[in-house]
């Protein structure tokens, strides 16, 4: 089975709507609770991300037969050093985003810490794809 | 314990999503980073916080918190009420600043 959305850039008034999407379609299938809480958290980072960073951007969700594999594609800024944008409390987000509570460098290692599998391909003034997998159990 | 009697308790306002105050409280976690939520809250557990936005319920709602209290007087905006009453996770309010009112609730949590 495979999900699609559309995300677009600066709009944090449907953030957490692919999320909340698929939260509710892997609960219908009766996914163990502890993957999902996984793949909340994975997505929900990513997916406010794009609010946050890009332009626009496209959610797809593949449910596999031992996983869920996540891949997030946006048209945006990029980002010029993935090592640094990984360290936990580095961000680029602006005051305003940072004000709702948004931007504390939290969500890329929050991501990290809820995959089985994380990658990031990012081309500087194109756009950035990540990559993630998470394992049923 | 449930949101109500913690709400009964704590003398605190209701602003929405009343149909979850019968929801068991497992906890209650304290801060208004989204990401620090999003990343360590459990399920079940009271969200103490000065986030009115409607971002707060998307997170809330994502990992199944039992309600969320907004701190010094603060009011939910429309559209957060709203999400509330739709995915019924109850916005409460206190008068009382953050460390105040999350030492009283751990008391109570905890006794």
């Amino acid at each position: 089975m495979e999900l699609e959305y559309k995300v677009e850039g600066g709009d944090f008034t449907q953030a957490g709507y692919a999320s909340s999407q698929v939260k509710k379609v892997l609960k219908q299938l009766g996914i163990n609770p502890i993957v999902i809480k996984r793949v909340v958290v994975a997505l929900y980072e990513a997916e406010v991300n794009i609010v946050a960073h890009a332009y626009r951007g496209v959610i797809t969700a593949f449910l596999n037969e031992d996983g869920i594999r996540l891949v997030l594609d946006d048209e945006g800024p990029g980002i010029p050093d993935i090592d640094q944008a990984m360290v936990k409390g580095y961000s680029t987000a602006s005051k305003e985003v940072r004000e709702m509570g948004f931007g504390a460098g939290m969500g890329l290692p929050n991501i990290k810490d809820n995959a089985d599998e994380f990658d990031i391909v990012s081309e500087v003034g194109k756009g950035t794809r990540l990559n993630i997998f998470i394992k049923y159990i | 314990m449930t949101v109500k009697e913690v709400v009964e308790k704590m003398g605190l306002t209701v602003f929405s999503g009343e149909k979850g105050l019968d929801k068991e409280v497992l906890g209650g976690y304290t801060s208004d980073l989204l990401s620090d939520v999003m990343g360590h809250a459990k399920e079940g557990q009271i969200w103490v916080s000065l986030q009115t936005h409607k971002n707060v319920m998307a997170v809330a709602g994502l990992k199944d918190l039992a309600a969320i209290v907004l701190v010094k007087g603060l009011k939910p905006e429309e559209d957060t009420i709203a999400v509330s009453n739709e995915e019924g996770v109850p916005v409460l309010g206190t008068t009382e600043q953050c460390f105040e009112f999350t030492g009283k609730l751990y008391a109570l949590i905890n006794n």
